[in-house]
């Protein structure tokens, strides 16, 4: 599929029906980023008041992936879209719903800082919350960059990034058990920590998700639950 | 509770009709069709129909897609300085041979128009003909077949009391149902329909659609038509013509949500070709 072709109907209104939801879905992808960028920031600097705006927004990316939705029923309904115009609508409904569960982790991320400026911070000095936080919200950046150039090649880049926060996740984990080793004072605070870290991790495999939507989009080829290996060979066959 | 073990394997996988006979209904080799020695409609056209299967020809106005339905059953003989060269083979043999009779091919591959084109006649004569023509004239013959052809078109409840009523006062759905009553009346092999719901209202354009699902089980069927999301509901496979060249033959699932041609995916999305 050409870049930006989906411009190129004979009927204006549905080009801008279809440039409409897609810009409607990066922007809410761009709000999605902001919530864990607060929640982090709040948790790394034990801000509750920054938590409880993370908290109170969820509501409106909820709101904004069902408005999204709908506008995607409607085109389906009215316009009959087929190729690449309906793996478009498809992809954005599916982009939505990862969206909207990274707003959940966002908001559970900032209900940990909430738990953790009550009751102590934890010791870890939050190296690892800082470092996976800004790699997965780079991940979902560049798959949402992909999505707007229909970028195959940088899809499959944030894809092979999420093995890696895996394992970073599964180092940070280790770390802090050994703090609670050290303290059993600090468990209440390490698993508050803990619990954030897991959103993170799931934030990366939400955006490895949208990454797979490209390519579906794309190529019109389905790669969920495939590892990055297949999804390269599975591409190449095509060729 | 009782509890049922589920066969996770099973869910999801898909109702696939029978597999398609390995020999095609219809087999097109190299097929040109010229009007009037120096304009050429169709070029080089290979493709396999098919048996038992629908199988839609779609593509904008004058890309030859009626043109090349015509050739299924040499319509385009009663054109003036019409040539066609290739081969459209019926179960093995070129329907283009000069010893073909061509009546007796337009048995076996039967056809109906865009416009229905009932005889004004009876509705049981209109339904009966194919058979007569043929010498057939034992009442109890023909009474069983038109019942058969009527119930097999979807017609028969709605005009089981009226048989011996004008074909001309029915409805329009209700004459496309009869013209297709009629041409399965004799048995064909293959069904060809040439935009046979073009004309019609969209609750008989259903009925048409449900037909033609219908059909299918006893016999090939060739449409072609203008309306993409009617060949997306009612084909197995999908032909996309353009300037008289066959551009994409696929299964209608993949040409609709993947089509590998970009004049393809051009046209079923309605961009600028």
């Amino acid at each position: 599929m050409d870049k930006h072709s989906y411009r190129q109907h004979i009927s204006e209104q549905f080009n801008a029906e279809l440039d409409s939801v897609k810009t409607q879905m990066l922007e809410m992808g761009g709000a999605v980023e902001q919530q864990i960028a607060a929640a982090v920031a709040a948790l790394v600097g034990l801000d509750s008041g920054e938590a409880e705006l993370v908290v109170a927004r969820d509501h409106e990316i909820n709101a904004l992936e069902v408005a999204i939705d709908e506008e995607c029923s409607r085109i389906l309904a009215r316009r009959q879209p087929a190729a690449s115009d309906l793996r478009l609508i498809l992809a954005i409904s599916k982009v939505l719903t990862d969206l909207e569960r990274i707003g959940d982790e966002a908001a559970k991320i900032a209900r940990q800082a909430i738990n953790l400026s009550e009751e102590g911070a934890s010791p870890s000095g939050y190296v690892e919350m800082r470092h996976i936080g800004q790699h997965v919200m780079a991940m979902l950046r560049n798959a949402l960059d992909a999505f707007a150039r229909m970028d195959v090649e940088a899809a499959i880049g944030v894809a092979q990034e999420d093995s890696i926060v895996d394992k970073e996740y599964a180092n940070a984990m280790r770390s802090l058990v050994t703090y609670m080793m050290e303290d059993p004072r600090v468990i209440g605070s390490v698993i508050n920590e803990m619990w954030a870290l897991r959103s993170l991790e799931r934030i990366g495999d939400h955006a490895s998700n949208i990454a797979e939507h490209v390519v579906y989009l794309v190529k019109g080829l389905n790669v969920r639950h495939f590892e990055v290996d297949e999804i390269i060979a599975k591409l190449e066959e095509r060729h | 509770m009782q509890t049922h073990a589920i066969d996770i394997g099973a869910l999801g996988r898909k109702p696939t009709a029978e597999p398609v006979a390995a020999d095609p209904a219809l087999k097109v080799d190299g097929l040109n069709l010229f009007y009037g020695g120096s304009s050429q409609a169709l070029f080089d056209i290979n493709l396999d129909i098919p048996k038992q299967r629908v199988t839609a020809f779609i593509g904008p106005s004058g890309c030859g897609k009626s043109s090349l339905l015509r050739c299924f059953n040499r319509m385009n003989d009663l054109v003036d300085g019409c040539r066609v060269d290739g081969k459209v083979l019926l179960e093995g043999d070129n329907i283009y041979d000069s010893r073909v009779d061509v009546s007796r091919l337009r048995r076996r591959i039967g056809m109906v128009f865009q416009k229905p084109n009932p005889f004004p006649k009876s509705i049981y004569e209109n339904v009966a003909y194919g058979l007569r023509i043929q010498g057939l004239n034992k009442k109890r013959i023909l009474d069983e077949v038109v019942e058969k052809s009527l119930q097999a078109a979807a017609l028969w409840d709605e005009v089981k009391d009226r048989l011996d009523d004008s074909a001309l006062g029915l409805s329009g759905g209700q004459q496309q149902r009869l013209v297709i009553a009629r041409t399965i009346a004799v048995e064909p092999e293959v069904v060809l329909l040439d935009e046979p719901a073009s004309a019609l209202d969209p609750i008989s354009t259903l009925k048409i659609e449900e037909l033609i699902y219908e059909l299918k089980s006893r016999y090939t069927i060739v449409i072609v038509t203008h309306n993409m999301q009617q060949a997306a509901r009612v084909s197995d496979m999908t032909a996309f013509m353009y300037m008289g060249k066959l551009i994409e033959f696929d299964n209608t699932d993949t040409l609709f949500t993947n089509p590998s041609e970009k004049q393809t995916e051009d046209y079923i999305t309605g961009r600028y070709g």
